[in-house]
């Protein structure tokens, strides 16, 4: 299919070819979903919200439930005001949730609708029940990308819910708490994030935390609100933290300050934890701030070591392209980086400076000879390794086009993955999904060794 | 009996209880979790199966991602249909202006791959901004002489229908710009069908073999320089109705083709088409290859369906799909199978359509019109359904009411088209229906009211 691809490069000023990103109202969406009882909102036309929900529903292979404004001829003209307030009319007394998230398009933005204001306004004409909230996000598609809108929806919920706590009142908790945003990752990361930071002996605040409501079991209903996500109560106490742990500085950093503005928790910007080096800040960080890394923990590190040790043989040189969510590819380029790789081409859609001061830094003095780009596309990607050659591909399932050109083995990381499973229950991040991220390259470049091996090189021990 | 949004009573009824007809056409509630999409979703996939042509999303991202080659519209030659191209409009288009953006981009875009036609597909926010979309596809069509139509497909303009129209509209202005010369007698055109998993093939497959030509594709394996002969054909072949009934009745009027609506879809409404098409050309030789083709392709794959039917008797299916057409075929596939229908149902179905489908279905059916999770899966649950036939955002929903599932919509990985599309289906549906995983997995649980 991307026999359409030419080799040489040229610049391009307008058109974006086979996207690496896609937009904020999307990451918006899967952020309140991460809130309890929550129904995410989307004020715009109908097809977003269709579109998003069909998206998330491919990844997460779940029931993805929000709503929207479905807007009209006449709404793009006189503003949207009375879809909202139709609308959450609607909301309340159908689906009963405890929280609404809204959040924007880009029609919605684009006409101006302030969102505030006819919240306000809904208020006012008790549409909003007793005890129930409608929280929002601007998330304008024309701006950044659905990491953007991810952040944007995780920073409302603090600017809603967080509120100092006096330090008097926190003592009367059983164990000392830490707040973690988790970053645009999946359930089973969030799960591991508290695994790991409850085996330090913390209470953990989590959000969003869509574990519990994006791998929900099988119970032979269907299950409006499942169990999990962050409630508004464990929001409100924000306040009560010794810390924020903002994984990742695209997704969870502007969270993070909003919850030191708004409660006087002290923030920790933290890369997310993917590999072996980020995750021992991200244990640090824990013990710094009073957690006790405790034998087990210190045992999963060890294995992780070890399993690197038995395999470094297999990585030594190997060239390595990596792309998706800027986040997730630095962590990986990082992580690539220490198992002894080349990290030849990184990319991210996501559009920012800082990627690739951040890559450069990673990379050190083999940053010269890689090419490292924000605000790429696919069509680049494969355009540069058209030019320069890799072993390996690490990124989301649109990279199986151009592995599938260019016969590269393929290692399926981020979001989205919209034709493999396990990545909702199985983490990437931690100790964990380090080993696991490196079962799977290991995998992909021994299977293909043994299947290009000829006769008297195939070998049973490897 | 379950409960329905109360804007939304008129838009459930059930086969037989005598109530006056369904409501439906309607716009979605404000605030329901209604399984639409828009009208760019409706013009996205009806042309972009033509597949040497380049089809160019002006907006933001999103709108392009999410419409990247997630249907297995499938090409036998060029595969530019399946490439994402967008404008990416940013903050400072939606400031100043996207026209220059948009020309820019169709620039490179022709000059890359030398399209046969470039579609630019105008999305919510150009409709806003107030981008003048047809003067740039102007002056680029005159700038490299092939044709540059715009789709005005802005999604707040209504639902998947809407868009469906402004498809037809741009295929209009393509259609008789061609040379019909060497267009025979005995030709038809393809509406409404969207080669996924290959199976305008097999249509076209049948058809040779009655001694019938297929002139365009519209638009499954599609090319540009059979749309525009298009009008040389003698009849107009409508599959999914919804889709492009309106284009068949414009080129009725503009160029005196008669169409006739069919469905491939089960044993009946296959041959029923088939026999269409031979009576229409009135050449008794046809018809009678047509019945020999007929007693052929049922003679093959009887076996398969009676013998998936000894597994299948007396289960119960579900159905919500796109256009309801597709409903009506499966009530009678279903049937095929000893299968009954305890729910039939479909996001964008006309009065027309919902009538016949009650007088099809059996007493008690529950009929709906644009559908939410909530309501699905209690009447799922309502009718002890075995099966669910849905698309995308429905699978999931079946699977945690432990009912097996059946795709049907554009994530179909096997034809369901033609004689042998019934055996496919017939298979697939054993499959998932016989799953040995059911045992472990509970179903119809019931569901605990929340608080």
């Amino acid at each position: 299919m991307l026999n359409h691809t030419p080799t040489e490069i040229a610049e391009r000023s307008a058109l974006r070819i086979n996207p690496a990103k896609t937009c904020q109202p999307i990451g918006a969406m899967y952020a309140a979903l991460g809130i309890h009882r929550c129904l995410p909102y989307s004020h715009g036309s109908q097809g977003c919200c269709s579109y998003h929900r069909s998206h998330l529903t491919r990844h997460f292979k779940e029931p993805v439930m929000a709503a929207s404004s479905s807007f009209t001829e006449g709404a793009s003209v006189f503003g949207g005001q009375p879809n909202l307030m139709e609308g959450l009319k609607t909301v309340f007394t159908t689906y009963d949730p405890d929280v609404v998230a809204v959040h924007t398009t880009c029609l919605s933005e684009t006409i101006g609708d302030d969102i505030p204001q006819i919240v306000g306004e809904a208020k006012r004409q008790d549409i909003i029940p007793e005890g129930k909230y409608v929280i929002h996000a601007n998330t304008p598609s024309y701006v950044g990308s659905h990491v953007v809108g991810f952040s944007n929806m995780c920073t409302a919920m603090a600017t809603y819910f967080a509120q100092e706590v006096k330090p008097a009142r926190r003592r009367h908790t059983d164990a000392t708490q830490i707040n973690i945003v988790p970053g645009f990752v999946d359930p089973s990361d969030m799960r591991e994030l508290r695994r790991l930071a409850e085996a330090t002996g913390f209470k953990v605040t989590m959000f969003p935390d869509t574990s519990g409501v994006m791998d929900a079991p099988q119970t032979g209903k269907h299950i409006f609100y499942p169990d999990g996500g962050t409630t508004v109560d464990e929001l409100k106490n924000l306040g009560r933290g010794v810390a924020t742990m903002a994984l990742g500085w695209w997704a969870s950093r502007d969270a993070a300050i909003q919850v030191e503005k708004k409660a006087y928790v002290p923030r920790e910007i933290l890369d997310l934890p993917i590999g072996i080096a980020a995750t021992d800040r991200f244990m640090q960080i824990l013990k710094f701030r009073g957690g006790v890394i405790t034998p087990d923990l210190e045992r999963e590190r060890g294995q992780l070591v070890d399993l690197m040790v038995d395999t470094q043989q297999h990585f030594h040189g190997k060239k390595v392209a990596i792309f998706g969510d800027p986040d997730h590819v630095l962590a990986l380029t990082e992580y690539v980086r220490d198992l002894g790789m080349i990290p030849v081409h990184v990319l991210t859609g996501t559009p920012g400076k800082r990627f690739t001061s951040e890559a450069e830094r990673i990379l050190g003095p083999k940053a010269a000879s890689s090419n490292i780009k924000s605000e790429g596309d696919l069509f680049t990607l494969h355009q540069l390794i058209k030019n320069e050659p890799v072993d390996l591909l690490l990124g989301n399932t649109y990279g199986k086009y151009i592995a599938q050109a260019q016969d590269i083995p393929f290692v399926r990381v981020g979001w989205p993955i919209l034709d493999r499973v396990g990545h909702s229950l199985i983490p990437t991040l931690g100790y964990a999904g380090a080993v696991r991220l490196l079962t799977k390259m290991t995998d992909a470049l021994l299977d293909r060794r043994d299947r290009d091996a000829p006769d008297h090189q195939f070998e049973l021990v490897l | 009996m379950t409960e329905v949004l109360a804007a939304r009573a008129r838009q459930v009824i059930r086969s037989g209880d005598g109530k006056a007809g369904i409501d439906c056409e309607k716009q979605s509630v404000a605030g329901s979790v209604s399984q639409r999409a828009c009208t760019f979703c409706g013009s996205r996939v009806v042309l972009y199966p033509i597949a040497d042509a380049v089809h160019l999303v002006h907006g933001p991202i999103g709108c392009a991602v999410y419409t990247w080659d997630i249907r297995g519209a499938l090409s036998s030659g060029p595969e530019l249909h399946r490439l994402s191209f967008s404008t990416d409009l940013r903050e400072r288009h939606v400031v100043f202006g996207g026209e220059r953006q948009l020309e820019d981009s169709l620039n490179e875009l022709i000059e890359r791959h030398h399209p046969a036609a470039a579609f630019v597909y105008a999305t919510c926010i150009v409709g806003v901004i107030g981008d003048d979309v047809s003067a740039i596809c102007r002056v680029v069509s005159a700038k490299y002489g092939i044709p540059v139509i715009p789709v005005q497909s802005e999604g707040f303009a209504g639902s998947k229908k809407q868009g469906y129209d402004a498809a037809c509209e741009a295929l209009m202005t393509l259609i008789g710009t061609g040379d019909t010369a060497g267009v025979g007698k005995h030709t038809v055109n393809l509406l409404g069908d969207f080669n996924l998993a290959g199976e305008i093939w097999i249509i076209t497959e049948y058809l040779r073999r009655m001694g019938v030509e297929v002139v365009a594709n519209l638009t499954g394996d599609g090319r540009v320089a059979d749309i525009q002969r298009a009008h040389g054909a003698a009849l107009n072949l409508v599959q999914c109705s919804g889709s492009t009934t309106k284009l068949a009745m414009q080129m009725q009027a503009k160029y005196g083709i008669p169409f006739k609506k069919v469905s491939y879809f089960g044993i009946d409404d296959m041959a029923g088409a088939l026999y269409a098409v031979a009576e229409h050309f009135k050449d008794p030789e046809m018809l009678e290859r047509t019945r020999a083709l007929v007693a052929e392709e049922i003679t093959e794959i009887l076996p398969v369906v009676e013998e998936c039917r000894r597994d299948l008797e007396g289960k119960r299916a579900a159905i919500y799909v796109g256009g309801a057409f597709k409903a009506i075929s499966l009530v009678k596939a279903l049937r095929l199978l000893g299968m009954t229908t305890v729910l039939a149902g479909s996001q964008t179905g006309t009065p027309e359509d919902y009538e016949y489908l009650t007088d099809l279905c059996d007493a008690g059916t529950v009929i709906v019109d644009d559908s939410n999770p909530a309501e699905l899966s209690a009447f799922l649950s309502e009718g002890k359904a075995d099966l669910f036939i849905g698309g995308v955002k429905e699978r999931p929903l079946a699977y945690k009411l432990g009912v097996a599932f059946c795709d049907h919509n554009h994530e179909r990985k096997l034809p369901l088209e033609g004689f042998i599309g019934m055996a496919n289906f017939a298979r697939e549906v054993r499959a998932s229906v016989c799953s040995p995983v059911w045992q472990f997995a509970p179903r119809h649980q019931p569901a605990i009211k929340e608080v």
